[in-house]
């Protein structure tokens, strides 16, 4: 854990001393507070459901804007020769990696925060749990797609091409249950479970399954698996 | 200690390195020389830990590098070519980042640190930012990094290339500083680069290993001729002619006079030295030696003589 804190502090910092963090903290909150000021007053209904149907889209090319450097870069600089030859262990790299992206996109939702502190001062009635559902719900989906977006920055050392591969990836995931129509009826149980959107409204709805906890973890869990699988098989080739 | 033991490596079907065998024992520095692509970087990243051979193995200390790559590399200090570096960061933040991963904290943390800015001049740089530093500088950085941990190995691949002659020189001094007291193991595809400042010379061409000694040692063991100028007084074309009897190994050249001076100059291969002969017989001749200096055979002829053979023939 000692070398995960230490990658972690280490991206972390890089993403604050460049003008990346700031650019999409506020780009986020701009593209966020456009689409629920919008509606929020014209419904006029105490809750933020416009927020948590924006988000995840907003996400879907965010994500992949913020991870596609994360192991790209380090493979174009040469730095990949670095970490790969000090005493730093590929999944303790991977780790640290994936978790900087991930607080950047919980102080993104921070930030979101504001949009609740409005809804505090004017709503009535506020049902305080779906809201927490709701900002659970997105915290969750921006992780399982920050880890495809890892994935997706490990396989290439050119960070467009990583980008590409991040949002096809994440756009599959978020269409599987859109798409249901196509799909054999046998296999359509299963394309609806993989689906993010399938979990992201049954939490979004309030209730916090273990099968939902179960899905994110273990897409999440798929995805940090295989990039550090890229990563070792790479001495190898 | 490092040994290599009949190492391979494959990128996909190309051959890199062919089975290539030595050893390093503490102490030593030793200069890995090849042309570009010969295999050197290859044969690093593999000690190092950064590739996996495809056949053979490596260890360092007794310890096997396939199996215990991170004990290996808690001991070796590294400079890739081209030395690689975060850029973006500045250059305390960088070492203390690459500290911390050696587990070198707090107060070990402020020492080590004021070692390596120390022995690698980096006072002025210190809360500079890498990407703004220049070459001289950003290779201290990349030597400040592999040395952070005082480790007991420091491999330096190319560790002088694109510096300024001044900067050369430093780098020069500061390996052989550090030499005294650790195994160093420098490549490098130009030979004064490193000729100067190692104790032993492994020359690799094509993947293979050509030559491995002392300077003096690859000099002494060169096949070929070596030329010489003999100066002579009192002696005559023939009888000069007449020693060919005495030094049949010799292959005598122009002979030429003029103010009572005979010059003459001849051929021998470099392991069959004639001198002592020749001497003898210009001692019972009563010819008076003013010259007899051979060609001195430079480590530089050596290294193409064994690298460009197969450019040659091609």
């Amino acid at each position: 854990m000692h070398n995960v804190k230490t990658v972690f502090l280490k991206e972390l910092r890089s993403f604050f001393y460049s003008p990346m963090a700031y650019i999409f903290l506020v780009v986020f909150a701009l593209v966020n507070g456009y689409f629920f000021t919008n509606t929020f007053f014209l419904y006029d209904q105490s809750d933020m459901r416009a927020l948590f149907n924006i988000t995840p889209l907003i996400f879907l090319f965010f994500i992949p804007a913020i991870s596609m450097s994360l192991i790209a870069r380090e493979r174009n600089l040469g730095t990949m020769e670095i970490i790969s030859t000090i005493p730093l262990k590929n999944h303790e790299f991977v780790l640290g990696k994936y978790l900087a992206v991930v607080s950047l996109i919980l102080i993104g939702l921070l930030v979101t925060l504001v949009h609740f502190i409005t809804l505090m001062s004017v709503g009535t009635n506020i049902d305080y749990g779906a809201a927490f559902c709701g900002y659970f719900g997105l915290a969750m989906v921006g992780a399982l797609y920050a880890s495809a977006g890892t994935f997706a920055s490990s396989v290439t050392d050119n960070q467009v091409v990583s980008f590409i591969i991040a949002v096809f990836i994440v756009l599959v995931f978020w269409l599987m249950d859109k798409m249901l129509f196509f799909v054999p009826s046998g296999l359509a149980g299963i394309v609806q479970f993989l689906s993010v959107d399938y979990h992201l409204t049954s939490i979004s709805r309030g209730v916090i399954d273990t099968r939902n906890l179960i899905y994110f973890g273990s897409v999440i869990g798929f995805f940090l698996f295989l990039t550090n699988q890229v990563l070792e098989v790479r001495k190898w080739k | 200690m490092i040994k290599v033991s009949d190492l391979s490596k494959y990128y996909g079907s190309v051959k890199a390195v062919k089975s290539i065998n030595f050893e390093i024992n503490d102490g030593e520095i030793v200069g890995f020389l090849g042309e570009n692509g010969a295999g050197k970087s290859t044969t690093l990243k593999v000690i190092t830990g950064y590739l996996a051979p495809t056949s053979g193995n490596v260890f360092v200390n007794d310890l096997n590098v396939l199996e215990d790559e991170h004990e290996i590399q808690k001991q070796i200090g590294y400079l890739p070519e081209l030395n690689p570096l975060y850029l973006d960061m500045n250059v305390y933040d960088y070492l203390r980042f690459i500290a911390t991963v050696r587990e070198i904290k707090g107060n070990k943390f402020n020492k080590a640190f004021s070692r390596v800015v120390e022995e690698c001049g980096l006072k002025g740089v210190i809360h500079k930012q890498i990407g703004a530093c220049s070459k001289g500088f950003k290779q201290r950085v990349g030597l400040a990094a592999a040395m952070i941990h005082d480790p007991k190995i420091l491999i330096l691949d190319e560790p002088v290339a694109g510096l300024d002659p001044n900067q050369i020189v430093e780098i020069r001094g500061l390996i052989k500083r550090l030499g005294r007291k650790k195994l160093v193991l420098i490549s490098s595809h130009i030979l004064q680069e490193i000729q100067a400042t190692v104790s032993r010379i492994i020359i690799i061409h094509k993947g293979e290993i050509v030559a491995d000694g002392t300077s003096d040692e690859l000099i002494s063991g060169a096949e070929g001729n070596t030329q010489m100028t003999l100066e002579l007084m009192n002696a005559s074309e023939e009888s000069i002619k007449e020693m060919k009897a005495v030094v049949p190994s010799v292959n005598f050249g122009r002979i030429s006079e003029g103010n009572g001076i005979t010059m003459v100059h001849l051929e021998y291969p470099t392991k069959s030295d004639p001198r002592k002969d020749i001497f003898a017989y210009a001692v019972s001749k009563d010819w008076i030696i003013l010259e007899m200096t051979p060609a001195k055979t430079n480590l530089e002829d050596i290294f193409r003589k064994l690298t460009v053979t197969e450019a040659a023939d091609a």
